[in-house]
């Protein structure tokens, strides 16, 4: 589905991400963990092309990301941002429709909003179609970002932290939102600093530490049996 | 004193309704022309590509803010007036033409920074979403950035329409027989300096003043309808430093 090979992002000179190779398969989950700072969101970033990679490939259903037409390809990748991002100058109906009413020419308006509705109502949200961004919580705009991520069918979907910015009584709404996604075997990439949740969601757990792939395992194997210091070391102060 | 200001316009007429009609024909198209010229060159400076040609229409346009903003609004007017149209040019323009066009020039150097630095104001989560969406840029600055920016920017818009307006006081240097033009020609017939220029200071006042409300109630009939603003100021404490 998607694979990276050798990727590497430098700012100004600072090596952000070193050389970092990934493979995601179809249909599998993958948390990503690691400190702030150590590449983790520069890492999903990259997936989409919202950061321009320094040298290296990805690779999305075999096709290279950096050549072609990006925005056809973002289409089939959805991105929940930390910050949800929610268009602030439209309503929620108008925020999840705007992209496929300007990309699929053929699809009638009544069509693309039925679709929304349907989606909207499917996460509790039918009420608050005409509602703007700023008067819903924040567990609710990132409900409205899940959904306007999936307006266009995507193959993949890469969430940065998607519960960081949330009260912490509004995280449940969202990781159940994200479980139910993940049952329905739709592929997945989390950045997230919920272990608990992170063990019980992948297949497959990554932790990056200095723009590598520090360790790589099953959650069962990551948790409970460590093998680098630094995730020991990490993992010691974040599961205390 | 009445009296005299009343003699004044009744005898003055119709000089002045033709004087208010050209200072406001060259304050209004002169901004309305100056707001697109000042957008189109801001959308091209914050444009993030970083093409050859469009790294060297952003070095022309720099420039061209650069010098506009340097010269005196008068000095651009004669400029147009008696070297670029008579001369480079060689084509005859009436003269109120030649005001607006002088307006809208020197207005877009203004109104293009007031639009680049409201495009910038705009949380870049706002076009990363767009872009992640799968939109153009173009797409997501039409739907997205510019509605936003246009509603952060109408303070800053009315008080440059208002400044505009005022600064059309200098067209009488090229002939146009504006309001400020006509009130000294009147005063040269009639050696009343005290009434006329009274005339002139309130007509100004009152100006302002209809522009001053309407532009309030833009600004209210705008924030209403989306209950922008300080709201969602929340979201930029909230906004990370991105990696």
């Amino acid at each position: 589905m998607l694979s990276v090979n050798k990727l590497t992002k430098t700012f100004h000179g600072d090596v952000v991400l070193d050389e970092v190779s990934l493979e995601v398969k179809k249909g599998e989950k993958i948390a990503i963990i690691g400190a702030s700072g150590s590449g983790k969101s520069t890492l999903l970033r990259c997936l989409n092309m919202l950061e321009t990679p320094t040298s290296g490939h990805i690779y999305f259903q075999g096709e290279a990301l950096g050549e072609g037409n990006i925005n056809k390809k973002r289409q089939k990748i959805g991105f929940v941002f930390q910050s949800f991002n929610l268009f602030a100058n439209m309503t929620v109906l108008k925020n999840i429709t705007l992209a496929p009413l300007l990309q699929q020419k053929d699809a009638s308006k009544m069509e693309v909003e039925g679709k929304a509705m349907k989606l909207l109502s499917k996460f509790g949200l039918a009420d608050k179609a005409d509602a703007m961004p700023n008067s819903l919580s924040g567990g609710q705009k990132q409900r409205v970002a899940i959904v306007r991520a999936l307006m266009n069918d995507p193959d993949i979907m890469l969430f940065d932290e998607p519960t960081s910015a949330l009260d912490p009584e509004l995280v449940k709404e969202v990781l159940d939102v994200i479980l139910d996604l993940a049952s329905s075997g739709m592929t997945m990439v989390i950045v997230t600093h919920e272990m608990k949740f992170a063990k019980n969601f992948a297949d497959r757990v990554i932790f990056i530490d200095k723009g590598k792939i520090a360790e790589e395992n099953t959650p069962k194997e990551f948790f409970e049996n460590p093998k680098c210091d630094r995730l020991k070391e990490f993992l010691s102060k974040v599961l205390n | 004193m009445f009296q005299n200001i009343w003699q004044i316009l009744n005898d003055h007429q119709e000089r002045l309704w033709t004087a208010l009609g050209n200072t406001l024909r060259i304050a209004f198209l002169g901004f309305a022309f100056a707001f697109i010229l000042g957008t189109l060159i801001a959308l091209v400076r914050t444009n993030p590509s970083r093409h050859p040609l469009m790294l060297v229409a952003k070095k022309i346009l720099e420039g061209y803010v650069l010098l506009i903003r340097g010269l005196p609004t008068t000095v651009q007017m004669l400029l147009w007036f008696f070297l670029i149209f008579p001369v480079a040019l060689q084509v005859r323009m009436p003269a109120v033409v030649i005001a607006m066009i002088a307006f809208s020039v020197d207005g877009s150097a203004y109104i293009s920074e007031t639009i680049r630095g409201a495009v910038q104001s705009i949380d870049k989560g706002q076009m990363e979403a767009g872009r992640a969406a799968g939109l153009t840029n173009f797409q997501t600055m039409q739907k997205v950035i510019l509605p936003q920016a246009f509603r952060n920017a109408i303070p800053q818009l009315g008080n440059e329409l208002i400044s505009m307006t005022k600064g059309t006081s200098v067209v009488g240097w090229i002939t146009v027989m504006d309001l400020t033009f006509t009130t000294n020609l009147i005063v040269s017939t009639t050696f009343d300096v005290v009434h006329p220029y009274i005339i002139l200071a309130v007509s100004y006042l009152i100006i302002v003043y209809i522009l001053t409300f309407l532009i309030k109630i833009l600004e209210k009939a705008v924030f209403k309808t989306n209950a922008f603003g300080k709201q969602a100021n929340k979201n930029f404490s909230r906004r990370r430093s991105f990696r």
